[in-house]
C-alpha cells in the first residue's frame, strides 16, 4: 500500500516510502523532521500549517504527502537558509508580530504570498488576506503592521 | 517599530524587540509535539460521545489484535491513581472524585474512557474506532439554570440537587439601603460559556527510566512545579523523582493553568510499558475536554440615589461548573464577587454564588478569570443605572469612582486596592474619541435613521495574584539569578511564559541592574530540574511578582559583586554601575567578568563570603495590584442585516510601570479582540442533550484578521506601591475592558428602540430580531 | 486528524479514471479541499482515492464562441485571478474569490467544490445564475447538465458514480451586463450563510435580463425565476428591486442552524438578493 515519493523540500530532494494517508504536515514534521509547521485544528481552519507548494501557499493538514510526490515545497526552515532573515520574518520580529509563535510559521508563508501577489497591500486587504490564518494572541494589529513593513521593505 | 539597542542604554521603558522571537520565526522552537524520541509510543484517547451514560463493559479485543497497537488501558486499570485535583477549599464544597479515565459512568461529551497506546499516531486512532464501549445514556442537562430546576436529571446521584456549593459574602446594610433607594435597576446578565482555543492544543509526553525510577513530564503548561507535586501525588511517585518540563507553550489563557487527566495517564503508561509516550490534544478533544471560561448566570441588582451615586450593589451568580471541579472550578465565581463593585466607592454589597453541576466539560480560568464577568456585570449595571437615570454614562462614572486621594482603598468585598487615577485613562480616551463630537454625530445619525452607538467600560481588574493567603496554592515567586563564570548572566525564573515575553521583559530588568548587554542575559524557565520551585504564570502576576523576586535577587547578588569587587580593588568604597565595580577614591574599576572569574577562582575570599555569584529570592506580595483603564467603542448596526460594524476601538490602559511598550500594546490587541470575540462571536455552546455544538473551527468562531478592529491605543502610568517595579500587570485587562464597552456600545445604539440590556455574544441575528421588535 | 486508509491511485488519463471508477469503493479527489477533512474527520473513508491531477487538459480556461470553458480541474485562485475570467465573466471570479481563504483558493477546484455540493458553498449560486453547463464524462460518452439540473439537493448532484465533471461552460458576459455576488459570512468556517449572484444586463434604461441563482437559503441552491420575472422590464429602481427580492425565499424550506434561524436565512436571502441586484445593476449602467 505505501508509495514511494520524492520531494523537494528547502532545495533538498528527499524520497520516502509513505501510506497514503500520511498527512503532508505529518510528513513534514516527523519523516523528515521539519517541525516549524505545525498543526492547530484537523479542518483546515487555523493555518498553523502553511507551506508553500510549487510557490503556492497551502495548508500541509489537508494535503496527503503522496499529492505532493514530484513537488517542491518551502517551509518556514527554508525561509532564511542561508542565515540570513527574509523580510517578512524580520518585520515579524520588529512589529512584534508574534507573541507565542504558534501559528508564526504559517502566518509568515501566508503573509509572503500575500505580498508576492498583492506588493503594497491596504489594511484591509492584509486583513482579508489572512483569513486562513488564526492567532489567538495578538489581536492581528501587530501581524497587518509587520505585513505593511516587509511589503515597504521587499518593494523598496 | 522595534528599538535598536546601543550599548550602556537603559533597556526599561523601551520598545525592544523579543529574544524569544529568532526561534519561533524561523520555526526552530520546540513545542511538546516537536519532542521525538526512539521507540516513542503514541496514546489516543476514547472519549464518550454522551453527556450521561452507564458503561455497561468496554470491548478491547479487536484493538488489542491491531497490528502495532502495545496497549489499551481502561477505567479499571487506573482507578488506584489519585483522582485530578482541585484546589479549591471553599466550605461545604462537594468534590466528586475525578477518575483519569471513567469508571461506571461518563459525565460529559468527551469524558475519557479509554486509552489506546500504540506504534504510532495513526495506529493508535484506528484502534480507537476498534473499542467498543457499551453505554447506556441516561439524562442530562446541560444548563446551570435548569439543573436548578425541580426534578432535574441529576450529574452526580449522591447529589440530586446538582448544587457543588452556596458562598455568601456581605458587606455594609444591605438590606437597608435598597429598602431607602431612589432608585433601583435589576438586570439578569449572562456570560457564555466560551473555548480558550489556544493555538497549540495540550500534548503531554511521558519518559520513565525505570533505573533511575524517574519520570520525565513535558506538557503544554503554564504551572510546571505545581503540576510536578500534583501528578507526583496522583501517580505515588516521590516529588522528587517526577520532573517537569513545559517546553514552548503555545498559548494558555488559562487552560494550561491546570492539571488534566492525561498528565498522569501518560505518566501511568509511561511507567506500565516502560517506552516514552506521546499524546497531542486533536482540536476536537480541546473543544470538548479542556476547561471552557465563563458560564456565569448573574442577577443584578443596584441601589442608588437621583443624583447617580450608587449606594448598593447586589448579585446572585449562578456559575456552571461542569460536571467536575478542575484545579480551581470553584474558585473562579468568588473572583468575580471579589472584583464586583468595579472602580465604584459603593462599599454596600452583597453576593450569593450558587455553583451548579451540568453534564459538561468543568469551566476553569479562561483570560480573566472571575474578572470579566463582573466587570462586565457592574460595568452594564453602570449604563442600564444611567439610562434609568437619563444620564450620561460618563457623568455617572465620574461621580462614582474612588478618587485618586483615597488610596489605598478598602473595597465592601475584602480588597485594599493599591493606587489608582481613574479619572486619567477615561480622561484620555475621551480626549481621543473627541467624545462631544461623537455625541453630536450620534443626534444626526439618529435623525437619520441609523443604529449608531458609543459605548464605554472604566474597568479594574486583580492583577499579580497574588498573596499567598489569597490563594490556594501560594501566590509569591522565584527567581535565582546567577553571575556565570565568565561573567554572563543566568537567570532562572518560576514562571512559566506563553508568548508574554518574559525573557525579554527580564533581561531588560536584569540588563539594566547588572550593568550587562541584554544578549549576556539568559532567562530559563519551565523545567522542574533546572529552576527551583516556583508557582507559574497566570492572573497576570509574573512581572510583578516573578520580576519582583528576580529585581530582589539582583539586588542581594549585587551586594555580593560589591564585596568581591572591594577585595580585588583593595578598597572599601566601591560602587557599582554599568557592570564595573569602581572604587570611589582611586577610580580604579574591575568589569563583571573579573569578579565572576574571581568569585569562581576562589584564590582569595572576602571575609564571610563562599564562593560563587548566585542569589535567590522568593518573594511573597504584601497586596495584589489593581491595573485600570477606560475603553470606547464606536458601533454602527446594518439596519437590514443586525451586522454590527466596529467603527473605532480606544483603549486606554493604565498597567503601572511599562517595562516594554511594545509587548504592552501586544498584550492589550490581544486582550482587545479575546474581548470582543466573547462580545460579537464566540460561545460554546451544547444542546439540551449535553451535545457540544461548536466542536470544532468550522462552528466555533474565533476572531479572523478580517473581524478585528484596529485599536487606538493610550496609556497612563500610575505605579504601584506594592512592588519595588512598580508594575502592575497587563496580561488580562483588556479582555476585561472590552467586552462591556462593546455590549455597552450596541445597547446604547440601539436605545431609542427602547433596548437597555443584551446578552453576548451579539450575532448579528440577535440585532436583527430586535430591530424586528422583539426585544433581545 | 487521521484518516482511515486507503490506496491512492494517480489515473494519467481519462480512460483510467474510469477503469478505476468502476469499484464501488472509490472515490475521486479533485483539489481535495472538501474530501480531506472528511476524512480525517473520519466522516468520508473511501477505499481507493483515484486523484485526477495527473489527467491532463483538465484545467484549461479557453474562450470557445460565446462561451467561456473552464476545465474542471482549475482552481478557484485560477478563477478569481485570470483576466480572461475577471473580463469575460466577472461574476464567477467574483464567487471564486469569496471562498474560503487563499491556501484553500489554491489548491480547491471548482468541478470538486461542485461535485461536493455544500449547501453553504458559493459557486452554486453563481453558476445558477450563469445558466452554466456542465460536462460530465462516463466511460465512452458524456453529456451535459444545466447547472439547474445539476444541484439536486443537500451534498447530492446529477453525477452518477462512474461519472466525472470535465468542464464547466459559462456564457461570456454581453455588453451593458454587470453581476454581483454577495454573501453573508459564517463567521467560523467561512461558508454563505446566504450567497447571491445577480446578473442583470440593461437596454434603454430598462432591465433586458436578469439572472438570479441563491445558495445557501435551502437544501440546494436554485435559480430564482420569480424573482427575475418581477424585474425583467422594469427599470431596475430600489423599488423594483425591493420588490422583486420579496420573493426570492419564496417556497423554499430554509436551512436552520446554530449560524442563523430558517426565518433569519429567509431575511438575509431577500437582503442579498437587492444588494446584489443594485450592484449589478449599477454595474450594468457604468458600462
Amino acid at each position: 500500500m505505501k508509495k514511494s515519493i520524492t520531494v523537494t523540500i528547502n532545495g533538498t530532494k528527499h524520497t520516502h516510502d509513505v501510506e497514503p494517508r500520511l498527512l503532508l504536515i505529518h510528513y513534514l514534521r516527523e519523516v523528515v523532521g521539519l517541525t516549524g509547521p505545525h498543526i492547530g485544528c484537523e479542518t483546515s481552519i487555523c493555518g498553523a500549517c502553511t507551506v508553500s507548494v510549487d510557490g503556492k501557499a497551502i495548508k500541509s493538514c489537508a494535503m496527503f504527502a503522496v499529492q505532493a510526490d514530484g513537488r517542491e515545497i518551502l517551509t518556514i526552515e527554508g525561509l532564511s537558509a542561508d542565515g540570513k532573515l527574509h523580510p517578512v520574518q524580520q518585520a515579524f520580529w520588529e512589529e512584534h508580530g508574534l507573541q507565542c509563535g504558534y501559528c508564526t510559521p504559517g502566518m509568515i508563508m501566508a503573509s509572503k504570498q500575500l505580498i508576492e501577489r498583492n506588493p503594497s497591500p491596504t489594511e484591509s486587504e492584509i486583513r482579508h488576506g489572512l483569513e486562513g490564518n488564526l492567532c489567538r494572541c495578538t489581536g492581528y494589529q501587530h501581524i497587518v503592521a509587520a505585513v505593511k513593513a516587509a511589503a515597504a521593505k521587499m518593494g523598496a | 517599530m522595534a528599538t535598536t539597542i546601543t550599548k550602556l542604554d537603559t533597556l526599561v521603558g523601551r520598545k525592544i524587540k523579543r529574544k524569544e522571537d529568532p526561534r519561533l520565526i524561523t520555526g526552530t522552537a520546540t513545542y511538546v509535539d516537536d519532542i521525538q524520541m526512539p521507540g516513542m509510543y503514541h496514546a489516543c484517547i476514547v472519549r464518550s460521545p454522551h453527556a450521561a451514560a452507564h458503561i455497561r463493559g468496554i470491548e478491547t479485543k479487536a484493538a488489542l489484535e491491531l497490528p502495532g497497537v502495545v496497549a489499551v488501558y481502561t477505567g479499571a486499570d487506573v482507578k488506584d491513581v489519585g483522582p485530578v485535583p482541585c484546589g479549591a477549599s471553599l466550605p461545604g464544597l462537594r468534590v466528586p472524585h475525578h477518575h483519569i479515565l471513567a469508571q461506571d459512568r461518563v459525565y460529559y461529551v468527551g469524558h475519557p474512557v479509554a486509552v489506546v497506546v500504540a506504534r504510532d499516531r495513526y495506529i493508535a486512532r484506528d484502534a480507537v474506532d476498534l473499542i467498543e464501549v457499551d453505554f447506556d445514556p441516561t439524562d442530562a442537562v446541560a444548563d446551570p439554570e435548569k439543573a436548578l430546576a425541580e426534578g432535574a436529571p441529576a450529574v452526580h446521584p449522591q447529589w440530586p440537587d446538582n448544587i457543588a456549593f452556596n458562598y455568601h459574602q456581605e458587606n455594609g446594610e444591605v438590606d437597608k439601603v435598597f429598602a431607602e433607594a431612589e432608585v433601583v435597576v435589576k438586570q439578569r446578565i449572562t456570560s457564555q460559556r466560551l473555548i480558550p482555543c489556544s493555538m497549540e492544543t495540550r500534548g503531554v509526553v511521558a519518559d520513565y527510566r525505570s533505573g533511575e525510577k524517574a519520570l520525565t513530564i513535558y506538557s503544554s503548561s503554564q504551572i510546571p512545579h505545581l503540576m510536578r507535586s500534583l501528578v507526583a501525588g496522583m501517580l505515588g511517585i516521590p516529588e522528587n523523582k517526577l520532573r517537569v518540563v513545559a517546553p514552548e507553550v503555545g498559548g494558555g489563557f488559562g487552560c494550561k493553568l491546570n492539571v488534566y487527566a492525561e498528565e498522569a495517564l501518560m505518566g501511568f503508561i509511561a511507567i506500565r510499558t516502560g517506552k516514552p509516550v506521546k499524546w497531542i490534544e486533536s482540536r476536537r478533544e480541546h473543544m470538548q475536554a479542556t476547561i471552557h471560561g465563563r458560564g456565569h448566570v448573574d442577577y443584578y441588582e443596584i441601589a442608588a440615589r437621583r443624583d447617580g451615586v450608587i449606594t448598593g450593589i447586589k448579585l446572585k451568580l449562578i456559575q456552571d461548573l461542569g460536571s467536575y471541579h478542575q484545579l480551581l472550578t470553584p474558585v473562579i465565581p468568588t473572583l468575580s464577587v471579589l472584583m464586583m463593585p468595579g472602580l465604584y466607592r459603593c462599599k454596600t454589597v452583597r453576593a450569593d454564588i450558587v455553583g451548579v453541576f451540568t453534564n459538561c466539560v468543568p469551566t476553569d480560568a479562561y483570560r480573566g478569570a472571575g474578572r470579566p464577568e463582573a466587570t462586565h456585570g457592574i460595568e452594564r449595571m453602570v449604563d442600564i443605572l444611567a439610562a434609568e437615570l437619563k444620564m450620561d454614562p460618563v457623568e455617572i462614572r465620574l461621580k462614582n469612582f474612588i478618587h485618586s486621594d483615597e488610596f489605598p482603598y478598602a473595597t465592601g468585598t475584602g480588597l485594599m486596592y493599591d493606587s489608582g487615577d481613574y479619572t486619567k485613562p477615561l480622561k484620555t480616551a475621551l480626549e481621543m474619541a473627541n467624545y462631544n463630537e461623537l455625541r453630536a454625530e450620534q443626534t444626526k445619525a439618529r435623525a437619520a435613521g441609523r443604529y449608531m452607538g458609543i459605548g464605554l467600560s472604566t474597568y479594574g481588574e486583580i492583577c499579580a495574584i497574588g498573596p499567598s493567603p489569597a490563594t490556594p496554592a501560594g501566590g509569591w515567586e522565584s527567581a535565582t539569578v546567577r553571575v556565570e563564570p565568565s561573567g554572563t548572566v543566568t537567570v532562572l525564573t518560576g514562571i512559566k511564559p506563553q508568548g508574554q515575553g518574559e525573557e525579554t521583559t527580564f533581561s531588560q530588568i536584569a540588563a539594566d541592574e547588572l550593568g550587562v548587554g541584554f544578549d549576556d542575559v539568559v532567562v530559563m524557565h519551565g523545567d522542574t530540574s533546572v529552576v527551583q520551585y516556583g508557582i507559574g504564570t497566570f492572573g497576570s502576576r509574573a512581572t510583578a511578582i516573578g520580576g519582583t523576586a528576580m529585581y530582589l535577587a539582583i539586588q542581594e547578588l549585587k551586594t555580593k559583586i560589591k564585596r568581591f569587587g572591594a577585595m580585588l580593588l583593595d578598597s572599601d568604597d566601591v560602587s557599582y554601575a554599568n557592570g564595573r565595580c569602581t572604587c570611589n577614591k582611586s577610580g580604579k574599576s574591575v568589569s563583571l567578568a573579573e569578579i565572576a572569574g574571581a568569585a569562581h577562582r576562589a584564590m582569595k575570599l572576602p571575609a564571610n563570603t563562599e564562593p560563587g555569584l548566585v542569589a535567590s529570592n522568593f518573594w511573597e506580595p504584601p497586596n495584589f495590584t489593581f491595573p485600570f483603564g477606560a475603553h470606547i467603542v464606536v458601533t454602527e448596526i446594518d439596519k437590514d442585516t443586525g451586522a454590527i460594524e466596529i467603527r473605532r476601538y480606544i483603549a486606554v490602559d493604565d498597567c503601572g510601570k511599562v517595562i516594554n511598550p511594545l509587548i504592552v500594546a501586544g498584550q492589550v490587541q490581544g486582550g482587545v479582540v479575546q474581548g470582543l470575540g466573547q462580545a460579537l462571536y464566540e460561545h460554546g455552546i451544547y444542546d439540551d442533550s449535553g451535545q457540544l455544538l461548536t466542536g470544532e473551527f468550522m462552528d466555533y468562531a474565533i476572531p479572523k484578521a478580517s473581524m478585528s478592529p484596529n485599536i487606538e491605543m493610550a496609556s497612563t502610568e500610575t505605579p504601584t506601591p506594592v512592588n519595588p517595579l512598580r508594575v502592575k500587570g497587563v496580561g488580562e485587562a483588556a479582555t476585561i475592558g472590552c467586552s462591556p464597552a462593546v455590549v455597552n456600545s450596541v445597547v446604547d445604539a440601539l436605545s431609542p428602540l427602547g433596548v437597555r440590556h443584551l446578552d453576548m455574544p451579539l450575532t448579528s441575528e440577535k440585532i436583527w430580531k430586535v430591530l424586528q421588535g422583539g426585544r433581545a | 486528524m487521521i484518516a482511515q486508509n486507503f490506496d491512492y491511485l494517480t489515473p494519467v488519463s481519462l480512460a483510467e479514471a474510469f477503469d478505476l471508477l468502476n469499484d464501488p469503493g472509490a472515490k475521486v479527489m479533485a483539489g481535495g479541499m472538501s474530501l480531506i477533512p472528511m476524512m480525517k474527520l473520519r466522516l468520508a473513508a473511501p477505499e481507493r482515492v483515484v486523484d485526477l491531477r495527473h489527467v491532463p487538459g483538465l484545467n484549461k480556461i479557453q474562450q470557445d464562441g460565446a462561451m467561456l470553458r473552464i476545465g474542471a480541474m482549475t482552481t478557484h485562485h485560477e478563477l478569481e485571478s485570470t483576466p480572461l475570467v475577471r473580463a469575460a465573466c466577472p461574476l464567477l471570479a467574483q464567487a471564486a474569490a469569496a471562498i474560503g481563504d487563499v491556501q484553500v483558493r489554491n489548491v480547491g477546484t471548482i468541478g470538486g467544490s461542485i461535485a461536493h455540493a455544500d449547501p453553504s458553498a458559493d459557486y452554486p449560486a453563481a453558476l445558477q445564475a450563469l445558466e452554466a453547463e456542465i460536462r460530465i464524462a462516463h466511460r465512452g460518452g458524456e453529456r451535459t447538465v444545466l447547472a439547474k439540473d445539476f444541484f439536486q439537493d443537500t451534498f447530492t448532484t446529477a453525477l452518477e458514480p462512474n461519472e466525472l465533471i470535465v468542464e464547466i461552460s459559462v456564457p461570456l458576459e454581453a455588453k451593458c451586463t454587470g453581476a454581483s455576488y454577495q454573501k453573508m459570512l459564517q463567521p467560523a468556517s467561512g461558508f454563505a450563510i446566504v450567497g447571491i449572484a445577480a446578473r442583470v444586463s440593461m437596454d434603454g434604461g430598462k432591465v433586458s435580463m436578469v439572472r438570479v441563482g441563491v445558495t445557501g437559503l435551502g437544501g440546494s441552491s436554485y435559480r430564482a425565476a420569480n424573482v427575475e420575472a418581477l424585474l425583467v422590464g422594469s427599470e431596475g429602481s430600489a423599488a423594483d428591486i425591493g420588490k422583486a427580492a420579496a420573493v426570492v425565499a419564496e417556497g423554499i424550506d430554509a436551512n436552520s442552524d446554530i449560524h442563523a434561524s430558517a426565518e433569519y436565512r429567509a431575511h438575509l436571502a431577500r437582503v442579498y438578493t437587492a444588494r446584489a441586484l443594485s450592484a449589478a445593476i449599477a454595474r450594468a449602467e457604468a458600462q
